[in-house]
């Protein structure tokens, strides 16, 4: 349990979906945004800025900078959907790159495949203008209990 | 014996022409050179890319950015002439957090150079790549794009 949990918790149940991103630096340097979608589920958003791209020529987003996108969204989700206040530490992160990513709004939204007592998958998926056409899809492993 | 770079005057541009794209400039990532096929990318802490602001642990997001680069780099030391090349998947094991206020390094290999797939392996560190706190493993398509990353220079 750490400050940043509770903290987290507390802008959960306020449903202060912009300070929780800002929260943590780096969501905050990629220029991330929350919400939910139709469904009530979270919605992750990351306006176009100049400073993601990776190729100028195309120009496309850097893969890392999408990697990053997923990795924060399926953290923010799991803690999210969980009442624990421990911190999930990533195992393992796995990144299918499908499409480049053009200088759009991307978007991303995870889902929990399961929730063990000690580990967490998630699974991840990207895309920009049309859902069905996905930029990358990902999946992740979390360690959710400290046993040391 | 080290192998040296296929082409060095196709690798040594690439090293500094991928630290310089914008998201990588934003990071602050540094080309530091390289030991053969093999480039060396570091990083420094930086307080805006912490992902866990309760330990300052930076952020996974900056280890994949890092692995990204570094292997893209890596596959470049094998090219006989310039080519654009798109990740096609890419896998990073966290072996343990990294030390908030350290610097990291990324080292890479392109261990296979097939005609249209490139298969790479890196490690992310502190000190010493023996004692890693990632590992990275990526797959790249080559000729991703008819439009070059960078111009042959003119004779």
């Amino acid at each position: 349990m750490s400050d940043f949990m509770e903290q987290f918790a507390e802008l959960r149940d306020q449903k202060r979906f912009q300070d929780i991103v800002d929260a943590i630096p780096y969501a905050r340097l990629m220029g991330v945004e929350l919400g939910e979608d139709e469904s009530g589920e979270l919605l992750f958003s990351l306006p176009f800025h100049e400073r993601n791209v990776g190729n100028t020529v195309l120009p496309a987003l850097h893969g890392g900078l999408i990697g990053g996108f997923l990795e924060n969204a399926a953290m923010i989700h799991l803690i999210w959907n969980r009442e624990s206040l421990d911190t999930p530490k990533i195992v393992d992160f796995s990144l299918d790159y499908l499409r480049s990513g053009r200088p759009k709004t991307l978007y991303a939204s995870c889902e929990i495949t399961k929730q063990g007592k000690r580990v967490a998958h998630v699974l991840i998926e990207a895309w920009q203008e049309d859902r069905s056409k996905p930029v990358a899809v990902a999946r992740a492993h979390f360690l959710l209990a400290t046993t040391s | 014996m080290i192998a040296t770079p296929v082409n060095p005057k196709v690798f040594e541009p690439m090293g500094q022409l991928f630290v310089s794209l914008p998201h990588c400039a934003t990071l602050g990532f540094q080309y530091l050179g390289a030991d053969g096929r093999k480039p060396v990318l570091k990083v420094d802490w930086r307080e805006d890319l912490v992902g866990n602001p309760a330990t300052g642990v930076v952020h996974g997001g900056i280890i994949t950015s890092l692995v990204d680069t570094t292997s893209a780099v890596a596959v470049t030391a094998h090219l006989e002439r310039f080519e654009t090349i798109a990740t096609l998947d890419l896998r990073i094991d966290y072996l343990k957090a990294a030390t908030p206020g350290k610097a990291i390094y990324c080292r890479a290999e392109c261990y296979r150079l097939a005609s249209q797939v490139a298969f790479t392996r890196a490690v992310c560190y502190h000190d010493n790549p023996d004692d890693p706190i990632a590992h990275g493993v990526a797959t790249f398509m080559r000729e991703s794009s008819p439009l070059p990353m960078l111009q042959e220079p003119k004779a």
